[in-house]
């Protein structure tokens, strides 16, 4: 069967200009410019030298085939959008070429041309319509459609009168309901409570995976991406990294972001009083490493410049999961840890045989009870490796992060 | 049914017809919405549409032919005189400032969704179609009121109507297009908007104009068009065809022109704007 999606060699380059002046070209400017490049002739390049091509996608090229739910990931500025909005049409490509068998609906932004005047019931049918269904598809879906919002009460009552909750779960609620081949949907989850987010988690995972339905999906959430993509698409600079199964993909993203396993702050850099010299993680000889065994100790240094030790310093240490969620915290006064001129040097003995096999990062933060001094969340990447426990036949399987401290009583 | 779409830089669809044709909902919903916004917290409402065009039609009648002294054609009131020039002008002014700001006040659209762009500038002049329609009703009322039995070319206005349309639709979409990268039109329109009104034989009439300067003076699109609105209602001067003719050739120009324009950036919208 072939793809429903093609993408061959896409590029998109955008020209930015080095002025910082605003986004649109004023006329005066251009007939300027002109007149400028007729009076000198020949040495007229003074102009490019304000403005720089630059490629938010370059040679991109993936198959997507009918049916995956293709989570999009990478950094800020890694090129996902623009490849979101090439592929909806939305702004032309530089180069390459795309195919796509299929009717396309896209969700770049929850509530897209929401009037506020307009009522609830009106918008329903506006946003409907802009999303590309048709009137008679909203109104045989549109008791649906309320009642999965939540808004019947306010119905006609103007959007504008509505809380920012409930206007994200309308806007949500029409999306949710759109009945595309492909559906392309862009970090939109990340507005509305938790509870509404897992809400709209389970209605796209049905779309997707029971109607067989094709779902790009750009998230930086990795836990969302890995529950509802079966492939990922890494992008890195605008360009491929890697294709391939989500948990694959997601190792890539983490490895490739934080590859050295430590962490350093330029001292001319800072202004504030206290902060984070270097942090690194190493093994009990002392060596730098980023990969433990499920039994093996291992050591948190932190080394702080202190330049004002008339606070009341403490220091905070947070082991958190891939996807920025906080396991644990220990917090310790500074008298605990070692005064070496201006450096705090704090060293954490991790035990084994407690966090289990899992990707972990940490937060660490200097701070007073009124006063933050510094915070690094997500630094220091470790995996933690199965090395043959009881439970390594689960592996693969979510099992939680820590080993409870337990007995079986038979009695 | 499957459909097939490639995309490529610089293709311009095969099918964007058969789009524009597909999205005909979202522009029934789109001039929907902006007639319906269009008087929300206004305490008169609607009757604006109404209490616009009465008021500069009675300080017309009174500048030009109290004070002026113009004469209107025998047996003809001259409000009746300026409102037949007031109906097509104001429908034209209002649908070239509509349009040209259409896309900018369409930001959001247009960088998150795709469709076809033209719908947004040809929807946001149904909402002048409507003010439109609204002061052909004091027109009809106004005859009442002067007992004026209009000749029966009244039933030729629909041609000057689409006319009209074509010549506002034309310079409305070049204007929007250029306005998405030179906001400077922004500006210009409404200068241009308020200069047109003198320029244009609103509150005159267009025989006033010396012949030899006619044909010259009928460059302005919206002149034939006024001319024949005024054919068509009160009939009672002839019709100056080479006029209406330059004028309909200057608004194909500028249909030719926008659509063309439009078209060629349509694309790049979502980048510059």
């Amino acid at each position: 069967m072939p793809p429903i999606i093609k993408v061959e060699n896409l590029s998109k380059s955008f020209i930015i200009s080095h002025e910082g002046k605003e986004r649109y070209t004023s006329l005066r400017d251009v007939v300027a410019q002109q007149a400028k490049q007729l009076l000198s002739f020949g040495k007229s390049k003074n102009v490019a030298t304000t403005q720089e091509e630059f490629w938010a996608l370059k040679d991109v090229s993936f198959e997507i085939q009918k049916g995956d739910r293709v989570g999009i990931i990478g950094r800020n500025g890694a090129g996902k959008s623009t490849l979101l909005k090439v592929l909806s049409r939305i702004t032309d490509p530089s180069n390459g070429r795309i195919e796509i068998n299929g009717r396309v609906a896209s969700l770049l932004e929850v509530g897209t041309g929401f009037h506020p005047e307009l009522s609830g019931r009106e918008n329903i049918f506006l946003n409907g319509a802009i999303l590309g269904m048709s009137r008679a598809e909203i109104k045989s879906k549109f008791d649906e459609i309320v009642a999965f919002a939540e808004v019947e009460q306010f119905l006609d009552t103007p959007v504008k009168r509505y809380s920012s909750g409930m206007y994200v779960r309308l806007a949500f609620a029409v999306a949710a309901h759109l009945e595309p081949e492909i559906l392309i949907v862009d970090e939109v989850l990340a507005v509305g409570d938790a509870q509404f987010q897992k809400k709209c988690l389970g209605k796209m995972q049905d779309v997707s995976k029971n109607e067989g339905r094709t779902v790009l999906f750009v998230s930086h959430n990795m836990g969302v991406i890995s529950q509802l993509c079966n492939k990922g698409i890494l992008l890195t600079n605008g360009e491929v990294r890697k294709i391939s199964t989500t948990d694959d993909v997601i190792n890539q993203y983490l490895s490739d972001g934080k590859a050295e396993s430590s962490f350093h702050h330029e001292a001319s850099k800072i202004n504030s009083s206290i902060y984070f010299n270097t942090v690194s993680i190493k093994d009990t000889e002392g060596n730098r490493r980023n990969n433990f065994s499920v039994n093996e100790d291992f050591l948190i240094e932190v080394i702080l410049r202190v330049r004002d030790w008339n606070r009341n310093l403490l220091i905070g240490l947070t082991v958190q999961s891939r996807n920025g969620d906080y396991l644990t915290t220990v917090i310790n006064p500074y008298e605990n840890f070692l005064q070496d001129g201006d450096l705090l040097k704090c060293f954490f003995l991790i035990k084994g045989n407690v966090l289990t096999p899992n990707p972990y990062f940490f937060r660490l933060a200097a701070f007073s009870d009124n006063e933050h001094f510094d915070i690094q969340e997500m630094i220091c990447p470790i995996s933690i490796t199965d090395t043959g426990t009881s439970m390594a036949k689960y592996e693969g399987i979510n099992y939680g992060y820590f080993n409870l401290n337990y007995e079986i009583l038979k009695k | 049914m499957s459909v097939k779409i490639i995309i490529e830089k610089g293709r311009s669809e095969k099918n964007y017809w058969r789009d524009l044709w597909l999205f005909r909902e979202l522009f029934y919903i789109l001039s929907w919405r902006d007639i319906k916004v269009r008087y929300k917290q206004t305490v008169l409402g609607a009757a604006w549409s109404i209490v616009r065009p009465l008021l500069t039609t009675l300080i017309f009648t009174v500048i030009f032919n109290r004070v002026a002294k113009l004469p209107a054609p025998a047996g003809v009131p001259y409000a009746l005189l300026v409102l037949s020039g007031m109906l097509p002008w104001q429908f034209f002014s209002s649908a070239v400032s509509e349009a040209s700001n259409s896309l900018i006040g369409n930001t959001n659209l247009i960088s998150k969704v795709y469709f076809p762009r033209l719908i947004i500038p040809v929807s946001s002049i149904m909402t002048s179609l409507v003010d439109f329609a609204i002061t052909f009703l004091i027109l009809l009322a106004m005859m009442v009121y002067y007992q004026f039995i209009p000749d029966i070319k009244i039933f030729l206005l629909p041609i000057f109507i689409v006319l009209s349309f074509l010549a506002s639709l034309g310079i409305g979409l070049f204007i929007t297009a250029l306005n998405v990268k030179f906001r400077d039109f922004r500006y210009i329109i409404p200068f241009v908007v308020q200069i047109g009104m003198y320029i244009s034989p609103i509150g005159w009439s267009s025989s006033r104009v010396p012949e030899k300067w006619k044909l010259l003076y009928s460059l302005n699109p919206i002149v034939g068009v006024i001319d024949g609105f005024r054919w068509c209602i009160i009939g009672k001067e002839e019709l100056y065809l080479p006029g209406l003719l330059m004028s309909v050739a200057v608004t194909a120009a500028f249909l030719y022109l926008g659509i063309w324009y439009f078209r060629k950036t349509e694309k790049s919208f979502a980048d510059n704007i």
